[in-house]
This record gives C-alpha cells, sequence and structure tokens, in this order.
C-alpha cells in the first residue's frame, strides 16, 4: 500500500485481490499480480437474471435443434432418411422444450408475445425471438410431414428452411450471452460463436448416434468428427482469450462441469469413430456427446455468473486498460 | 414495428454530437434540451434524503431490513427497488509531514456518495431490451414502460454499472426514471429536490458539465489531487452518463467500474462471428448434404 | 449537525463554499466531521476543560476583542472581596451549603451594593430580606437562579468597574485566575484532545474573530444533557464574549434543538417551572400576590424592567374579562411552585402513588427519557394514562410488551393501569407553528385532513377543557365553585371550522399576538401596558400577527430580499434575527467593519437602522447617558447592548441566574472513570440527585469499584431516526436505512473485549442491561486521558422495542442526575461494562444487573455525595 502525499488516504480498504497466474501475450487480461480495491467486495455489474435451469438449457436445447435441423437437411438431401426423420423430431422436440424453457424464465410469462413487439438488430434476444418465431414453425411442419407423411413436398421445403434458419438458431444464443457486460462472456465474444455452433453440432450428432445404427448415422458420425475437434480448439483458443478472467473456468464448480464436457467430447468422438461398427459403442458415444454439450452450456454458464460475482474480474481489467491510457 | 437503439442507425459508429443528443438520434424531431444529474459526492451528507424522496415519489417498495455493517450503508446498491442509493466508504487517513491542511494529524476519511442510474448515451439495456419496453425519451433519458416489460431480464446483465434488475414482487425490471412524470410538469427529479446540500443536482447536461469541471478543477487546486469527474466525456465507453459524478477517490472504490464500455460497441463483431459460425454450420450441412448414402 | 439537521446543514455548507472553516468537536468523527476542515476528538463530559482552555488561551494571549471586552461585558465590574473562586476553595465557590445542596450568592455580588441600594425602592435591610435554608432549596430547585432573595434586584445596574482590568477583584482577573490551571496540557489530560489539534483550535478561531471577521458557536443536546450542561453553554458564551463575537453576524452561540419546535416548547413553555416569554412561574414564596411577583422578578434596569406589562397581559389573556385590577387581575389563579416539578418528579411522584394519572402527547417516556424503566415503572403505578401518538409507542404498550414482562417483574394482569391510545395529527394534517433555533416562527398549513379518528393535540386540548368545564359547571355546589373559578373563567372560545371542528390556530396565535382595548392586534411588546387594556399571550411573540397578518406565514424567497432575510416567517422579539446586535457596532454606533455591518446609529435621522431589526431602542443614540435615578428602560445607556440584562453587559462573570457557579468548572460526569484532575471537587456539588432503588449510581474516579464501569459511553442520534423512534421505526422507507440497533466502538476496544463487527454486544450499567449489534470502526478513537487510553461507546438512543427495526433501548442505561439549573438529564456522558454476545432473557436479565451491583460494591449511597 503506498502513502500519497497531502493527507490523501491510502487505497480504500475494500477487499483486494491477487490475479494473474499464466504469462501470456500482453494484453489488457493479463495481470500478473494485481491488486485491487473494491466496495466491501460487492459485485460491480449484476449477475443475469436468466434462471438455471431455464436459460443453460435453452442454449443446450436451442443448439440441439438448430444443428438438428441442419443435419437433418444434409441427411435428407444424401439419402439418410432415418438419420433425417431422428434430426427433425429432435429439432421438433427440443425447440418445444426451449420454448416453454424460455416462457418459464420470464418475469411475466403472459407477456411472452411483447417480444415481437418490435425488431431490433441491437438485441440479440430481438433478434432471436423473431428467428425462433420463424423457426418452430418450420421445423415443426418439417417433422410433422416426415412423420405422418402429410404434404411431403412442403415437408422438404420445410426442412430445408429449417436447415437454413437452423444455424442462425445454433449461434445467435452465442451473441444473445456475449452482447452482456459480463467478462467470462463478453470478452469471449470472438470464440463464443464457433464453441456453440461446435456444441450444437455434437448434441445434433449425439442425438443420431445414440438413436440409430451407426451405419443409418454416417452424417452424423462426418458431422461429430468436424464438430468435436472445431468445438474443442475454440474453447482453447476462448480460454486463452480470456486470460485471468478463465479463472471460473477452470476452477470450482464451472471449471468442473466444462473438464467433464471435454472429456465426454473426447471420448465420444472416439467412440463415434472407433464404434463405427458397434451399434453399442456408437451410441455410447452418442450420449456422451449429449450430455457433453449439455454440460458445456452449463458450465459456460455458470462461469459466466462466477466473473459477474467477483468484482475483480470487472475491475482489474478495467483498471489496466484505464491505467494504460493515462488517465489519472 | 419500431427501432430503438442508442445510436439510431443499427452499429452506427458511435455519437458524432459531442454526445450530448441522443433523443434526435432516436427519433425526436423537436425535443426539448437534454437534462440529467451531475452528482458532486465532495459535498454529500449522507443523508440518504435521496433514498427517501425517491421511494416516495415512485412508490417503490421497501427492499430490505438486514443490517449490513456497510458502514452506514444497508441499502447496500442500486436495483429494482433502489434507485438512489447512498454509499459510505470509511478510509484511514495518514498525513505525510509536508501536508499543508489544518486537518488532524490523523484520522479518517468517509467518503458518502449517492449513486443513481447513469442514463448512458449509450445505453446497452435499452439496446438489449427486445420488448422495446426500456426506451428513450424526448429528455434524453432512458426509461421502463411498465406496461410492456415482460421480465425477460437482458437488461440485467447488460448494464456495466449494475443499476438495472427485476423485482421479485412483479417479475418486471425497473430503474430511476429520472422523474420522467415531474420532468414532464417541469418539476425537478425527487432526489434533487431533496437534497439538501446540492450534491444532486439537475438541469441541462452542458450547464452541468461546465459547472462540474469548474467544481473539480476547484478541488485540485485546492490540494485533492484525487478529486475526478466520471463520465463526464462524451468519449468515454458509454458516451458520456446523463448522469455524472465529481468522485474524491477512484471508482471501483465507490463500487463503478473504473473504465466501462457499452457492450453494444462489440455489437458489430458479434454478430460478424456468430455469421461466421452459422456459414461454417451451414456449409457443413451442405458438404452433409453432398454425400450419397452408400447402400 | 449534519446527523441530527441535514437540512439545516446545508447552511454550513454555503458558508463552506464561501470560505468558512469549520471545526467538528466531538467523542464519534460523524458525518458532519466528515464535511468539516478539523475533527477535534474529545473525552463525552469534558467539554468545560475544553472551552475553558480556549478561554485560558485568549486571555494569556491577550487576543481578546478588547474595545469589545471592555464597553460591552462586565470585565471591568468589581466584585466583593468576599467571594472566593474554585482557585481558593479545591473546585467549589463561596456560599456553598453542602447539606441543602445549593449556593448562597450572596458572596457573588457586585461590589457597590450593600453601600448603594436599588435606586429609588427599598431599603438596603428590606432589600436583603432572606429566605430561610428550606425555602431558599425549594426556590433553588425550582431552577430560580436568578433570584438569590426574595425581593430587589439581582445586581446593582451601575458597579463599580475598573476600565484597565487590573483590579484583583474584577471579573476580568477573576477570570484569568479561574481559567489559569486550563493549559492546553492539562486540556490534553482531561479531554484526550491532541495538543497540536487544540492549539490549531485555538488559532483558527482567534484568526477569524474580531472586527473584520466572526466565528459561530454551533451546539446541541451534546453540551445541554450534562449535569452540567447549563455551563457548558455559559462557556461558550464567555468565549465569544471575549472574542467579540455575540450580537454580531456570523457569530453568536447557536442552540440546534432536538426536535422541530422545542424552541417553541420554551418560548410558550411546556416547562413547569416558565411562564410563556420565559415569565418565571409564581412561587409559594416570594410571590404571594402580584405585587410581590413584580417587586421580585423585575429588574431595574433593561426590558425586564417591564415584567408588569408582560405579566398582566398574559393574565388578561388567560383569564380575560374576568381578570380586573381589584382580583390581581386573577394572578392568585396561577399555580405555585413549590420545588421541583420536572417529568422526572413526576416520575417519583408517580412512584409514590401521589401522581395518578398521566398524559403522555408525543412524548415516549418508556424509550426516550432517561432510566427509562424507572419510567415505566412510574407509569405501573398510575391508575390512568392517556397516550397520544401516531403508532403505538413503546410508552402504550409497556404493560404487555415491555422489558419488565419479559423479566418477570411486571405481569399485565397484575397491572392497574388503564391505558388509553388516541391517536395523532401528524404536522401535515393541521395548522399552527414552529419555532427553530433561531427563534423564528414558520407557520405550516394543513394539507390533507387526518385520517379516521385521528386529531391534532390544539383539537385534543380545546375539546377536553370544553367538556371539563361542562363536567365542573355542571357538577358546581358552594365548595367546588370558588375551586374551579380558574378553569371555568378562561377564555376558551377559539372559533372552530370543519367538519372535524378543528379550533382555528390563526386565531391562537393572535391571541398570543395580543390586542389593545379596541381588540387591534399589537405590533410590539413596547405596546404591553399593566392597566389591564391589552392582552398578550406571550410578549416575546407580540407582533406575530401584527396588522391582523399572519406574520409566520410569510414566505418571500431569499433572492427576493437582502441577506438577512426577514420577511421570510418572523423571529422573536420584534423579527430581529440577531439578539443584541447593538454589538455588531462600536461604542460610537459604527459598524465594526464594513464586512461585518450589521446595524448602526443613523445620526441624520436619529434613528438606528441596518441589515436586521436593531434590538435597541429606536431613538437612544450612542452617547446617551441616563439621568440620575431612571429606571426601566430609561436607564439603559447608548452603549448597552444587552438589554436584558440589569446592567446592560454581557455577564462574563454572572453573579446570579445560574446556580451552580458564577463561572463554568470543569466537573466530571456524575459516573467516570476519571478522577477529577482539576479540583478536589469531583462532580457539580449541587446537581440534582435522585436518590432511589431503581436509579442506582456508579462509583467514579478513584472510588473503589469504578474500574467496574471502565468504559465512557455516550448517546447520538443517526439522521435516518428521529428521537425515540416513534416517528422513524414505524416507517418502512426509514426503518430500511438503518434496520438495526447497533453500538459504534474502535477497533482497540473491540479487540480488548472479543467484538466482532456486525455481531452482538452487551452493554451493561447499574441500571441495566441492553443487547446491540456491532459497528467496529475507526470513526471512534480511543483517547489518552489522565495518562491512560480510554474508549468510549456510542450509542443511538433510537430504538425501542415497537416497529419495522426494534431493538432495546439505549436509555434502559441511563441514570436521572439532572443540571440543577433546568432539571435536564446527564445522557450524553456515563459510563458502562461492554461484552461480546447477546444479553441475558427473562429474570436472568436482572441477575445480570445485580451481579455488576454487587462488584461494584453500589450502595444507595454510591456516587450522591455533593
Amino acid at each position: 500500500m503506498t502513502q500519497v502525499e497531502n493527507g490523501q488516504p491510502d487505497r480504500a480498504p475494500g477487499r483486494e485481490g491477487r490475479g494473474g497466474r499464466r504469462r501470456r501475450r500482453d494484453d489488457a487480461l493479463m495481470v500478473p499480480d494485481a491488486e485491487f480495491t473494491s466496495y466491501y467486495g460487492r459485485p460491480v455489474i449484476k449477475e443475469p437474471a436468466w434462471g438455471v435451469p431455464d436459460v443453460p438449457g435453452y442454449l443446450f436445447l436451442g443448439g440441439l435443434a438448430g444443428a438438428s435441423s441442419v443435419l437433418a437437411a444434409g441427411a435428407q438431401v444424401s439419402g439418410y432418411g432415418e438419420l433425417a426423420r431422428v434430426a427433425k423430431v429432435g429439432a421438433l422436440g427440443a425447440i418445444s422444450l426451449s420454448a416453454v424453457a424460455l416462457v418459464h424464465d420470464l418475469g411475466r410469462p403472459e407477456r411472452f408475445v411483447n417480444m415481437l413487439r418490435v425488431f431490433k438488430p441491437s438485441s440479440p434476444m430481438s433478434v432471436g425471438s423473431w428467428l425462433l418465431a420463424a423457426y418452430g414453425p418450420v421445423a415443426g411442419a418439417a417433422a410433422v410431414s416426415d412423420l405422418t407423411g402429410i404434404l411431403p413436398a412442403a415437408g422438404t421445403a420445410a426442412t430445408l428452411g429449417a436447415g437454413l434458419l437452423g444455424p442462425g438458431i445454433a449461434t445467435y444464443t452465442a451473441a444473445l450471452i456475449c452482447d452482456t457486460a459480463v467478462p467470462g462472456w463478453h470478452e469471449a465474444h470472438r470464440e463464443m460463436p464457433y464453441l456453440f455452433a461446435g456444441s450444437a453440432s455434437c448434441a445434433a450428432a449425439g442425438l443420431g448416434l445414440l438413436t440409430l445404427p451407426p451405419a443409418a448415422a454416417r452424417p452424423a458420425r462426418t458431422l461429430a468428427t468436424l464438430a468435436a475437434p472445431a468445438e474443442l480448439v475454440a474453447k482453447r483458443l476462448l480460454l486463452r482469450r480470456l486470460g485471468d478472467i478463465a479463472e471460473p473456468y477452470e476452477t470450482g464448480r464451472p471449471g468442473r462441469l466444462l473438464r467433464a464436457a471435454e472429456l465426454l467430447t473426447v471420448g465420444g468422438l472416439a467412440g463415434a469413430v472407433l464404434g463405427r461398427r458397434n451399434r453399442a459403442v456408437s451410441a455410447l458415444a452418442g450420449a456422451s456427446l449429449l450430455a457433453a454439450s449439455a454440460l458445456t452450456r452449463f458450465g459456460v454458464f455458470e462461469a459466466g455468473l462466477a466473473t459477474a460475482r467477483d468484482p475483480k474480474y470487472t475491475i482489474i481489467p478495467q483498471r489496466r486498460r484505464r491505467d494504460r491510457r493515462g488517465m489519472n | 414495428m419500431s427501432v430503438s437503439t442508442s445510436r439510431g442507425a443499427p452499429f452506427a459508429s458511435g455519437p458524432a454530437d459531442g454526445g450530448l443528443d441522443p433523443a434526435a438520434r432516436s427519433g425526436y424531431a423537436d425535443h426539448p434540451p437534454r437534462v440529467g444529474f451531475f452528482t458532486d459526492t465532495s459535498v454529500c451528507i449522507g443523508c440518504k434524503a435521496c433514498e427517501v424522496a425517491c421511494k416516495e415519489w415512485n412508490a417503490v417498495p421497501e427492499d430490505g431490513l438486514e443490517l449490513t455493517g456497510m458502514s452506514y450503508d444497508n441499502t447496500v446498491g442500486l436495483g429494482a427497488s433502489t434507485w438512489r442509493h447512498v454509499a459510505f466508504i470509511e478510509q484511514p487517513v495518514v498525513a505525510a509531514a509536508s501536508t499543508p491542511a489544518p486537518a488532524a494529524a490523523e484520522g479518517v476519511r468517509w467518503l458518502m456518495a449517492s449513486d443513481v442510474c447513469k442514463h448512458c448515451t449509450e445505453s446497452a439495456c435499452l439496446d438489449v431490451c427486445p420488448t422495446g419496453a426500456l426506451f428513450r425519451t424526448e429528455f434524453g433519458t432512458v426509461v421502463v414502460q411498465d406496461d410492456v416489460c415482460n421480465g425477460c431480464g437482458y437488461c440485467v446483465g447488460a448494464c456495466p454499472f449494475g443499476v438495472i434488475a427485476r423485482r421479485e414482487e412483479d417479475g418486471q425490471a425497473h430503474k430511476c426514471t429520472l422523474c420522467y412524470d415531474r420532468l414532464g410538469a417541469g418539476m425537478e427529479p425527487a432526489c434533487a429536490k431533496a437534497c439538501p446540500t446540492e450534491s444532486i443536482q439537475f438541469g441541462p447536461l452542458d450547464e452541468l458539465r461546465e459547472r462540474a469541471a469548474l467544481r473539480v478543477a476547484d478541488l485540485r487546486a485546492g490540494g485533492q489531487a484525487q478529486a475526478q469527474l466520471y463520465l463526464d466525456d462524451p468519449d468515454d465507453g458509454i458516451g458520456g452518463g446523463g448522469a455524472f459524478f465529481l468522485l474524491l477517490d477512484e471508482p471501483e472504490v465507490y463500487g463503478l467500474p473504473p473504465d466501462p464500455v457499452v457492450t453494444t460497441r462489440d455489437l458489430p463483431n458479434i454478430w460478424k462471428h456468430v455469421g461466421l459460425a452459422a456459414a461454417g454450420l451451414a456449409a457443413t450441412g451442405i458438404a452433409l448434404g453432398l454425400g450419397r448414402r452408400s447402400g | 449537525m449534519a446527523e441530527a439537521h441535514p437540512v439545516g446543514f446545508q447552511w454550513v455548507m454555503e458558508a463552506k463554499k464561501r470560505g468558512a472553516k469549520v471545526i467538528h468537536v466531538d467523542p464519534r468523527f460523524t458525518r458532519t466531521s466528515a464535511l468539516a476542515d478539523l475533527h477535534v476528538p474529545i473525552r463525552a463530559g469534558a467539554d468545560i476543560a475544553f472551552v475553558g482552555g480556549l478561554i485560558n488561551y485568549v486571555l494569556t494571549t491577550g487576543k481578546f476583542f478588547r474595545e469589545y471586552v471592555i464597553n460591552y461585558t462586565n470585565a471591568a465590574t468589581v466584585l466583593t472581596g468576599d467571594f472566593a473562586d474554585t482557585e481558593d476553595l479545591d473546585g467549589v465557590f463561596s456560599g456553598l451549603d453542602r447539606e441543602y445542596r445549593l449556593y448562597d450568592m450572596e458572596t457573588w455580588r457586585y461590589q457597590g451594593e450593600e453601600v448603594r441600594p436599588a435606586v429609588g425602592q427599598r431599603s438596603p435591610e428590606e432589600t436583603r430580606a432572606r429566605p430561610t435554608r428550606e425555602q431558599l432549596r425549594q426556590i433553588r430547585a425550582a431552577g430560580r437562579g436568578e433570584r438569590h432573595g426574595s425581593g430587589g434586584a439581582a445586581c446593582h445596574p451601575s458597579p463599580d468597574t475598573d476600565e484597565t482590568l487590573q483590579n484583583p477583584c474584577c471579573v476580568f482577573q477573576v477570570l484569568k485566575r479561574h481559567y489559569a490551571r486550563y493549559t492546553p496540557e492539562m486540556v490534553a489530560e482531561v479531554t484526550g484532545i491532541p495538543e497540536a489539534t487544540f492549539q490549531k483550535v485555538c488559532e483558527l478561531i482567534t484568526e477569524n474573530s474580531g472586527r473584520d471577521r466572526t466565528t459561530a458557536f454551533v451546539y446541541s443536546v451534546g453540551w445541554t444533557h450534562h449535569t452540567i450542561g447549563a455551563q457548558n453553554i455559559r462557556s461558550a458564551s464567555i468565549l465569544q464574549a471575549l472574542l467579540g463575537n455575540i450580537g454580531r453576524p456570523g457569530g453568536g452561540v447557536m442552540a440546534l434543538r432536538g426536535h422541530a419546535s422545542i424552541q417553541g416548547s420554551t418560548d410558550i413553555p411546556t416547562l413547569f417551572d416558565l411562564l410563556p416569554g420565559y415569565l418565571p412561574m409564581p412561587h409559594v414564596y416570594g410571590n404571594e400576590d402580584l405585587s410581590t411577583y413584580v417587586a421580585a422578578e423585575t429588574v431595574q434596569k433593561g426590558f425586564w424592567a417591564n415584567t408588569s406589562d408582560y405579566m398582566v397581559s398574559l393574565l388578561k389573556a388567560y383569564w380575560g374579562d374576568a381578570a380586573t385590577k381589584d382580583n390581581d387581575f386573577c394572578y392568585g389563579y396561577l399555580p405555585r411552585l413549590t420545588g421541583s416539578h420536572s417529568t422526572f418528579d413526576t416520575v417519583l411522584a408517580q412512584l409514590d402513588g401521589v401522581c395518578t394519572g398521566y398524559l403522555l402527547l408525543g412524548q415516549n417516556p418508556a424509550v426516550g427519557s432517561a432510566n427509562a424503566r424507572m419510567q415505566r415503572l412510574g407509569l405501573a403505578n398510575l391508575d390512568w394514562l392517556v397516550v397520544r401518538d401516531f403508532s403505538l409507542t413503546e410508552s402504550a404498550t409497556w404493560w404487555r410488551n415491555g422489558p419488565e414482562i419479559e423479566t418477570g417483574e411486571m405481569r399485565t394482569e397484575d397491572l392497574k393501569t388503564e391505558v388509553f391510545f388516541l391517536p395523532a395529527a401528524a404536522q401535515t394534517e393541521k395548522d399552527g407553528s414552529f419555532t427553530n433555533t433561531q427563534r423564528l416562527l414558520q407557520w405550516h398549513h394543513t394539507a390533507v385532513e387526518p385520517a379516521g379518528d385521528a386529531r391534532s393535540d390544539l383539537w385534543f386540548t380545546y375539546h377536553l377543557g370544553l367538556r371539563i368545564r361542562q363536567k365542573l359547571a355542571a357538577a358546581a355546589t358552594e365548595e367546588t365553585a370558588e375551586r374551579d373559578r380558574p378553569v371555568l373563567d378562561l377564555t376558551w372560545d377559539y372559533p372552530v371550522n370543519g367538519r372535524l371542528e378543528e379550533p382555528d390556530a390563526q386565531a391562537v396565535l393572535a391571541e398570543i399576538n395580543g390586542w389593545n382595548s379596541k381588540g387591534e392586534p399589537l405590533s410590539s411588546y413596547t405596546q404591553l401596558k399593566d392597566d389591564g387594556s391589552t392582552t398578550c399571550g406571550c410578549w416575546i411573540y407580540c407582533g406575530v400577527y401584527a396588522g391582523g397578518v399572519n406574520q409566520a406565514a410569510r414566505r418571500v424567497p431569499g433572492g427576493q430580499q437582502n441577506w438577512i432575510a426577514n420577511e421570510w416567517g418572523w423571529a422573536w422579539p420584534a423579527n430581529r434575527r440577531v439578539l443584541y446586535n447593538r454589538a455588531s457596532a462600536d461604542p460610537a454606533g459604527r459598524p465594526w467593519s464594513e464586512r461585518k455591518a450589521l446595524v448602526w446609529w443613523d445620526a441624520e435621522n436619529n434613528r438606528w437602522t441596518g441589515h436586521d431589526v436593531p434590538d435597541f431602542i429606536a431613538d437612544r443614540p450612542p452617547d446617551y447617558t441616563p439621568p440620575d435615578g431612571a429606571t426601566g428602560v430609561a436607564a439603559i445607556t447608548g452603549m448597552d447592548p444587552f438589554i436584558m440584562q440589569n446592567d446592560g453587559k454581557a455577564w462574563l462573570f454572572a453573579p446570579a441566574g445560574m446556580v451552580d457557579g458564577p463561572l463554568p468548572t470543569h466537573y466530571e460526569p456524575q459516573e467516570s472513570p476519571f478522577a477529577n484532575l482539576l479540583y478536589g471537587q469531583q462532580h457539580n456539588p449541587v446537581r440534582q440527585i435522585i436518590s432511589r432503588p431503581q436509579n442506582l449510581y456508579q462509583p467514579s474516579g478513584n472510588e473503589p469499584g469504578s474500574d467496574v464501569f471502565p468504559y465512557v459511553v455516550t448517546t447520538v442520534r443517526l439522521t435516518e431516526h428521529h428521537t425515540a423512534g416513534g416517528m422513524s421505526r414505524f416507517l418502512p422507507y426509514l426503518a430500511e436505512l438503518q434496520p438495526a440497533f447497533f453500538c459504534e466502538v474502535s477497533p482497540e476496544l473491540a479487540a480488548e473485549r472479543g467484538l466482532e463487527h456486525a455481531g452482538w454486544a452487551t452493554i451493561v450499567t447499574a441500571r441495566s442491561a441492553i443487547e446491540a449489534r456491532v459497528m467496529v470502526t475507526e470513526r471512534i478513537r480511543p483517547l489518552r486521558v489522565a495518562g491512560r487510553v480510554v474508549h468510549q461507546v456510542g450509542l443511538p438512543w433510537h430504538w425501542g422495542l415497537n416497529g419495522l427495526t426494534t431493538g432495546d433501548a439505549a436509555n434502559e442505561l441511563t441514570h436521572l442526575s439532572l443540571d440543577p439549573n433546568v432539571h435536564i438529564q446527564e445522557d450524553k456522558a456515563f459510563a458502562c461494562d461492554i461484552r461480546p454476545g447477546r444479553r441475558p432473557r427473562g429474570p436472568a436479565l436482572r441477575d445480570l444487573v445485580r451481579d455488576y451491583q454487587q462488584r461494584a460494591g453500589i450502595t444507595p449511597q454510591t456516587g450522591t455525595q455533593p
């Protein structure tokens, strides 16, 4: 603590903390041995009001739905009809559960329709609400047509339509959480969409692998082999970008969730590849990938909340940035 | 269908008008001058008249009867049912030998400051609100419409200052309205009216900024080297605040972020990466479709 | 001031903005200290040592305002050679009667009185008619310090003087000698104020006083709630008189009050010993009829010479047409004092079964009065009790949830008191006035009608009076007719308005203002006569309804008038904003400086003029000397700013008026961990003691057992709550700001006693034990006193057991030992022990207290010595 001339006080006796462990690229987020003050250790920003399991559950289910629609379109076009059906039904199921979760999470659920009062590109939730409003019926039509055999041509069009909207559904949620003041999400905004796309794809692939014999689920397996490594790389890059803010991603409960997710992703990928002739192993791999995707979303969500709760994640990087600019 | 963002056209590159006219950018053709608060914490006596006046006028419910032990602050922070919050920070003072001030050789400094919604020029809560419940008024302030908000809670995590929150009792988001109803009647906000020492000053924002610049210069000339204005600068991370402050120490001492930046500044980049990721996923889907089933 | 008067404090901030320096003297560093330039930490109860030290500094360095002191104070007045100071008698003055606990003020008089009788009046022998010791005790008990005999002037208007200030018996030299031992070192030892800090205060106030600059002292209950409270104020007035700060803009000694209209409650008194306008309530000795009263209370010179005008006009206001010259204007209807009848004496009377009925109007003694337990024990002995308040205060519910119910000392079903609760209207629901610290009357208007059964105090009193008069008239017999005349002959006929039949408060104000025989409103107290032709409910308020206009309701904004702003409200007397403002001009009538001009003599127009209403005879020139034999107002010279004093001077030395000494002297509080370092006399020898089993005192200083209560404790206020909490603990918006009763202790005390921040502590005195949450803070600093460290504990006194935020009342701990001049309790400095954890419940609480009493060796005699 330094003494300041003119009877000015020492640094306020707020909570003091130490940050910084690894030496990395020079970046405002790298804080070797930082001291900081806070107001009685209180958070600076507010934790998002979003509830668990509603919102992380939705991240998982929404991702599963969007990527499943993509998988369904691809599978349909390439002749994997059973996979296409599984994916379509999975998408419908997941997006229906998503809607329930989202409406339930509202403080005034009966006013959910106010989501469509305006269209605001500056609000990922507004964009997402419109996407969902378009995607839901289309995904539903695709699944219903497939299950009932009614209007097959319309069903195919709906499948392709859902396949076009699907990527948006699967990735806009990254914008949703990153377009906040939560340091653990906002600072990861460049990597999160890829992580979410990868995780969603793994989930969709996993659903296929779980429910179908390996031969019938080949596109799912392909998807997994592309998406899983991409997801793992995205996650690595994300954590590196975060620097010291990555701490909650690697420690505590979120850390455990994410480590388990990683293991399950790797295991699922291995199982999918190695078990391409073994129904049981393939199914297990599929379950692993599904579980991994869910755990990833819950882990990311909780890690973010933790960075909102502890003031050091907000104060230290901002203090560094401000000092560096030469203010005061 | 309406579009309402902090910066008019989405993802515009920032205020071009000195950060003084968000109302114009929100589409008001003919509007009164932008008004706001200058809170001079150097004359705050910690009486909390602002907290009480605000709650009385706006019928905000009581929100907690627990002793916190945080000096005289039992209000803790801004929230759905606290729109003015007085912070108290006790600091030990050790005078350097060269101090010219007549203060006691040793003792305590007690900082007191009334916090409030900043009514940001670039307002994250306003930007992310999906229902349009949050809107920019003709005075340049940011207000929640209670009959529209469906409690999605997005604004809560978006605010860089931790101001707005959802109220348990009704599930909706609430925050300071800068007494929009009083402004409409030509009156000043309740807190400014109640403040006995003119710590909370209300008026046209440009006048307040001029006054504040003189005041902080005065304090520094008098030996208060740490006196600083906070959120007065239109070039800062929120385009300057409709409510800005004179602090006697660093912002984080008061629980304020040292260098807040509105999340919307990064939104173009965010959408770009979302777009790329989505495109990648779509491409993968197409690639999957190109394969053919064998057998 | 920022804690208790945040709105008023804006003016201190305004002054700061214009360059004023603010010094805050307080055991704690409060929100006031946070905005002050200098905080002076002081041991609670050591204020006279502090101010005495300032006086000593001013005298020894010669930094007093010489011309002011010589001309406007009694510095040059010579005392009789019989006077013996505390320097001679190890802490007491001559004339002390220890057994009867009073001072005979004979030896304090000015020289020359025994050879020169009161001009144009009786012979010296008659003037010197003495009451017996017992009579004198009863007179003193009623607080009649201004009279040392049963007739004649308190002091001579033209005493012997020495303008060179060298005569060893002149006030100046006596003063110098009295305060010689209050050196900076002694100040540090006794008060704990570091020498450098004290030195700083000395320099600041002397640099800022004189012709061009003035310094103001502002005090409140922290100075008055002591057994030496009145002397605390005296010490500041002496200092200010030496510095030439009285009667000058930006100067003075200003009392902040405990609530919005306490000034009003002494002006139109709710006090037993005063009539409106500070006329003394008649005493059974020496005030037998109107003429003896007037003779006893009138002084030779100055405006108190017109006492009979004020008194007769008051009697006419009370009894109207029934009051005539033949019946002494119904003077005989007035009750007579036989001693002290203060609220505390009333409690004793309740305990003794003498007082069987009680009305509490907006008062909550179960929490707000010292020795709260004793208050409740008194209530339990009543036949009936009426409580009027906004909410069910502890004084209304003690019988079912008070601490004595919890300890088992009382059982609800055994109590005989019949308790009535009547809801009261708030100040926004009625017309009326507040009189604030500046003697300023401000009218407030009804904003909304009270809800339900709530009624104003005016409604209650007036309608109660109507019904009592009806019943008395109906039940009249031969015997009772005479007895009841004082009530039946009262003028009791205010107009009532509206559905609620609310008496017209402005009609009451008009009666207070008064009118002449033609019914025309008066405009000045100089119009009052003692022939029954004028009516006036309070002579100092005469003028508030001048011209039939409610002057107290004036609201001309500050921006539309000069800086004195005398068109906002109305100040008594005569709308003078600064009392004694003649002293703002030099003996020749010119302002001491342009910068500090307030009033001055306009020779061209032969009048005093200025920014303020001159507090002087309008056309009396500065060089006026009264002819021989002049009395009353005519005897005031052109250079006597202090027009209420018999000699026209500010009294550095008070030959009369203070029952416990002509000069403020440091005594230790009733309970103190310290022996008096200045004298052998430990306590104020004539303080009022109340010797009761419920009011045991602790040993002090070097007495054995004093170490059982080693910490100094003081009661304090918080901005968020109001007095005894009846107006704040029940409101959610205030309760949530300070939701729990807490004590403030230093980190060092917390370490010493194992107290945890935000945990619980139990605080114990010989009266009771309470629990509080702990606030460990550096804002209370341990002090070095008498060579050792002493800790102080701060206790907000706002809490009680009812409301949204509840807690034990600090007044469970306080004792009853009173200032003998004004019968005020000493709750600002006493001693306690503090220990971690919550207090015992049930009978175990009394066991704990008894254990402490035994360990300290407390008996009914402890602490009662004079």
